[in-house]
């Protein structure tokens, strides 16, 4: 059975091509252009894994929303994607157990994200939490 | 109060002393830089001495007695290298001839004073040397300022430009890649939403040139006489479709003499950026009411909406470069973040200016005053306040 991936952000073209590129790849997407849309639509359906933008209107709406995922199931995989690191030249990422208990996340990458990267971390991480 | 380290290098303790007692309760205020200055005095018996203080420690000012035991002030002067030390030299010397002031010249030394001198001679030389010392760093400061405003201005422009290149060659991608199927209308979608994006990227650039060419000052003005009634009429034509599409009505209304001196380019800039952000950040079915007020100075021009508006802050830092109010409301609308600070720049032209009054939710209204009977010849306060933002580009 397919896969369903909660996508969460702002910017509607991100979330228009990687929703695509996820349903070529055998995905079934759950979109939400916000925070508040996300809740919502978790309510309804739920996922097996979570693709997240750092900064939305919200400004750390990103963090609260897999914060709140995270404390509902520590088990469901939630990926966190940002352009604040080409933006302001601020590294962080999600690559030691201390980085990735502050942020909550499993995967942190970094906007522009390469479409085979971030399948990758999916993949990874649903056949983890399986 | 700030203080300068003045260094007083000579061999005679008598010299030392009586140029630590002037300084001591003496302070200085220079009305174009704040604050009141004051002097720390610090002593070298000898050049040698000096020298090894200037290794571990930087002082603002150097009182050098030229003969000196040992080395001369000269040599001195030759070993420091002043320019490298943003420390500004006066030699002291009773032999001040031509062939000693050239040679200290030439070596860097800010000036002179002639022994013997008087406690105010002293003050007078002293107050000079920090006032330049003083205005040479504040110069420095306001260059270093606009370099970074400058470099600002250029990062923000590169990711603003980057951001819909890489959405745009995404969707490209993905169309190559056939990734949608035979599902024709995603790609319908993929390719609106490209050229939605590209619009951007071309506004964008447009917007910037109008910035630029305000800002050089490169091209010349034509100063004639320009009906804003027109021009705002020719605004609100070019709006009237997407308005119509969003049953968003138009209206505009004049009071009294509404023509002014001025660059046709300019007043159509002005207005065509006030209109079209009136429709763009409307509701729908809406209101855009364009307000012509002119008196024999002014000609005041307001254009209203009833849409989103803003808080007093957002209305605040509005007329900045790249400020665009980021919320749910206007995420889907396409902007440069330019168009209001090419208005504003433009009202300065004018010798007026551009203010936003707004309430989130009912709307807001934008007000351009500009001077009716400017002449380009008359805009030197113009001048400077395009030399002013000219660094940003």
């Amino acid at each position: 059975m397919a896969k369903r991936i909660l996508l969460v952000d702002d910017d509607v073209d991100f979330l228009t091509s990687t929703t695509m590129q996820l349903q070529a790849a055998g995905y079934e997407v759950v979109q939400a252009d916000g925070v508040t849309n996300a809740r919502q639509k978790l309510g309804s359906e739920p996922v097996d894994a979570a693709i997240i933008d750092l900064m939305m209107e919200e400004a750390d709406g990103g963090f609260s929303l897999c914060f709140e995922m995270k404390q509902h199931d520590p088990t469901l995989p939630v990926i966190m994607v940002s352009a604040v690191t080409s933006e302001t030249g601020i590294d962080f990422g999600a690559g030691t157990d201390e980085e990735r208990a502050w942020i909550k996340a499993d995967a942190f990458l970094a906007k522009p994200v390469r479409f085979e990267q971030l399948q990758g971390e999916l993949d990874r991480l649903l056949k983890v939490s399986q | 109060m700030d203080t300068l380290r003045v260094l007083v290098v000579d061999d005679e303790l008598g010299m030392r002393h009586s140029i630590r007692r002037a300084l001591r309760n003496f302070t200085v205020h220079f009305p174009e830089i704040d604050g009141e200055t004051q002097f720390a005095v610090s002593e070298a018996d000898s050049g040698e001495r000096a020298l090894e203080l200037l290794g571990n420690e930087t002082f603002d000012l150097m009182l050098l007695d030229h003969k000196m035991g040992g080395m001369t002030g000269l040599d001195v002067l030759e070993a420091v290298r002043p320019q490298e030390h943003d420390m500004l030299i006066i030699m002291i010397t009773a032999f001040a001839t031509i062939e000693t002031a050239v040679r200290a010249t030439k070596t860097g030394a800010y000036d002179f004073i002639a022994k013997p001198f008087t406690p105010d001679e002293l003050k007078v030389t002293v107050e000079k040397a920090a006032a330049h010392l003083l205005t040479q760093r504040q110069a420095k400061r306001l260059a270093e300022e606009k370099r970074r405003i400058r470099f600002d201005f250029i990062r923000v422009l590169g990711h603003e430009l980057k951001a819909p290149l890489a959405a745009i060659e995404d969707y490209l991608r993905l169309l190559c890649d056939r990734v949608a199927g035979d599902q024709v209308e995603a790609y319908d979608h993929m390719i609106e939403r490209a050229l939605i994006r590209a619009g951007g990227m071309r506004k964008l650039i447009v917007d910037l040139l109008d910035l630029t060419r305000i800002e050089s000052g490169q091209k010349r003005r034509e100063i004639t006489q320009v009906d804003a009634e027109e021009a705002a009429q020719a605004a609100l034509d070019g709006v009237r479709a997407a308005a119509q599409e969003r049953g968003i009505s138009l209206d505009l209304q004049t009071a009294g003499t509404c023509t002014l001196r001025g660059d046709r380019g300019e007043i159509e800039i002005v207005l065509n950026n006030l209109v079209s952000n009136a429709v763009k950040y409307n509701r729908d079915d809406g209101q855009v009411g364009v307000e012509l007020h002119g008196d024999d100075t002014w000609l005041k021009i307001s254009v209203r909406d009833t849409g989103i508006g803003m808080t007093a802050e957002e209305a605040g830092k509005l007329f900045n470069d790249f400020v665009r109010i980021k919320n749910d409301k206007t995420r889907d609308i396409e902007g440069s973040g330019l168009g209001l600070s090419i208005v504003r720049k433009i009202a300065q032209l004018y010798q007026g200016k551009a203010v936003a009054e707004s309430e989130p939710g009912a709307g807001s209204c934008f007000t351009v005053t500009l001077n009716r009977h400017v002449e380009a010849e008359d805009t030197v306060d113009a001048a400077d306040a395009a030399a002013d933002v000219a660094t940003h580009v």
